[in-house]
């Protein structure tokens, strides 16, 4: 007896809790079917490179799998060069990742710290940087490409991309650096740190989260990209990337859903682990880019 | 530097590419190019097609923008009405969705409404209802998709904002008997307004600028072109039928578009008495 009422003391809470805050409830359960909507199609792709090729080619498609098979991917790993296109992929984004983060450092702190002529002009320059249609640049850039001897190689992926992230770190930096206390400086400048030190000792610890928060976005614009990759590696298929890897199996009119779901979740879970990784930074990161 | 030499130059050639006469053989070399001055605009401007195309471009960056902004500020409301276990539920979805490639995100949805196999269909029970056959149900699709890829920020960002208003604020306006829609009406939105122009600005340069959804979902711009922008159509005339210069053009269209609308941005900003 006692048992049961110990049991059903709670419940009886749980329920008068519900019933007062039917607002909260509600929501709660609206976030987790927006939830689940959101994260199904990512459901739907894992599950479907697990699935074998009989039950992803049936009309009668079900959200579970009798039999997983890693079919799908010994065929994607089986294609000629498949570790060559990730480790390309892999090369080009860090390589940018870096570039980028390190330019764009020093770019965010002298447009925040020094006062100089053409300042505004050169952060209006940032801004509409960003508005440039870079699929329109790929025309010019592939002539800039050719003359510099650079098609084919993976350095006509790594520049492009490094200058095409820049203006957006560059402009989302600044409110991070700006956000450090000029009074912080002068300290350290009379404590006899110099310009070098304060720089990498002071400024860029407390600017790190920021870094990570712009890092995201040049890692991603990096990694997704297909256009450069199948604009400027025309003929030396060793140096393409894994987007490219993909459309190999995506045919019009006859696509191989199972390999495309493989590769869709190999190219897809190295960028999440990243984000699960910097999850946090990255959300107190944006905070702090759009308080200023 | 690198800014000077991958940016600018090439936009100034992208200038020069679209006043001359530009195909295979002046690329080539088996041919000297030729100036035309503005031959290239007043072709682009007298074809039909790229008035649709244009009108098309602004209609459905304009849909994205709107949708991507509703979606992303209502959850970002919802979050903060939540205890931690729906949070970080809706939270990891949104990094997710945030975080996969354009081109899987395009590839996956394809096969979700796909008309044989995609389990969309099947829930809703419409047979072998092809959607990217019609231009407005192709459209849509690339728009579902497009806003699933692009809440994520719009969400994360204003969600920040909201935190990092004081709770005594929402407290008073909260006693004062104000409704949520009031709260967020004449509280919040005035506070997060640069946050909100700042994520306003962003979706519409990168919607505006759509591509590789369009590209991959509708097989490079739908059936005889019916779900072209154009950023589609500047890479199909240059790459696809080799008129560089036409391609270059329409570019140049586009960066004025983006430019007219940073400018616009720019003149709120001032108004706001704010420094860059």
């Amino acid at each position: 007896m006692s048992l049961v009422s110990q049991d059903a003391e709670p419940r009886v809470n749980l329920l008068r809790r519900l019933v007062r805050r039917p607002g909260r409830t509600a929501a709660e359960v609206t976030a987790l079917l927006v939830a689940a909507v959101v994260a199904f199609p990512l459901y739907w792709m894992v599950l479907s490179a697990f699935k074998p090729a009989g039950e992803i080619e049936s009309s009668e498609p079900r959200p579970w799998t009798a039999a997983p098979t890693l079919d799908s991917f010994r065929r994607v790993f089986g294609q000629q060069d498949f570790g060559r296109y990730f480790l390309n992929s892999v090369v080009v984004a860090v390589a940018v990742v870096i570039a980028s983060a390190f330019i764009a450092f020093l770019a965010a702190t002298a447009v925040t710290r020094f006062r100089f002529r053409l300042r505004t002009t050169l952060l209006i320059m940032f801004l509409v940087a960003q508005m440039v249609p870079v699929e329109a640049l790929t025309i010019p850039l592939f002539f800039v490409m050719r003359d510099l001897g650079q098609l084919n190689t993976l350095w006509s992926l790594i520049l492009p991309h490094i200058a095409f992230s820049l203006p957006f770190a560059i402009w989302m930096l600044r409110g991070f650096v700006k956000g450090v206390p000029e009074a912080l400086e002068e300290a350290a400048y009379i404590d006899g740190a110099s310009r070098a030190r304060f720089l990498w000792q002071i400024l860029f610890p407390l600017v790190l989260p920021g870094l990570v928060a712009t890092s995201v976005f040049s890692f991603i614009s990096a990694w997704n990209d297909f256009l450069f990759a199948k604009s400027f590696i025309i003929s030396d298929i060793s140096r393409s990337t894994l987007p490219m890897a993909l459309l190999v199996f995506y045919k019009p009119d006859d696509p191989d859903w199972g390999g495309v779901m493989a590769v869709s979740t190999v190219m897809t879970i190295p960028v999440l682990v990243f984000f699960v990784l910097v999850q946090r930074r990255l959300v107190s990161g944006l905070g702090g880019a759009v308080k200023d | 530097m690198v800014l000077g030499g991958f940016l600018a130059y090439p936009i100034y050639q992208l200038g020069l590419i679209s006043v001359f006469h530009y195909t295979q053989a002046q690329v080539s070399g088996g041919e000297p190019t030729t100036f035309e001055g503005f031959g290239n605009y007043s072709a682009l401007f007298s074809d039909g097609q790229f008035w649709e195309v244009l009108l098309a471009t602004v209609v459905f960056a304009a849909a994205c923008v709107v949708s991507t902004l509703a979606v992303g500020c209502a959850l970002a409301v919802l979050l903060t009405r939540v205890r931690a276990v729906p949070r970080l539920a809706l939270m990891l979805a949104a990094l997710g969705a945030w975080a996969t490639p354009a081109i899987t995100g395009s590839t996956v949805w394809l096969f979700l409404f796909d008309a044989d196999f995609g389990p969309v269909n099947r829930v809703l029970g419409l047979g072998d209802h092809s959607w990217t056959y019609g231009r407005f149900s192709a459209f849509f699709l690339v728009l579902l998709e497009v806003v699933w890829c692009s809440f994520p920020f719009v969400m994360v960002t204003v969600y920040a904002g909201i935190r990092a208003v004081p709770a005594e604020v929402l407290e008073a306006a909260a006693l004062d008997g104000a409704s949520q829609w009031r709260i967020w009406r004449s509280v919040l939105a005035p506070m997060l307004r640069p946050i909100l122009v700042v994520v306003t600005i962003q979706s519409v340069i990168w919607d505006f600028k759509v591509f590789t959804q369009i590209y991959v979902m509708t097989g490079g711009g739908g059936i005889a072109g019916q779900n072209l922008v154009l950023n589609v159509y500047a890479y199909q005339k240059a790459f696809a039928s080799s008129q560089y210069s036409l391609g270059a053009a329409i570019g140049v269209v586009m960066l004025l578009i983006l430019l007219a609308v940073t400018l616009v941005y720019l003149r709120l900003l001032r108004r706001q008495g704010e420094e860059l």
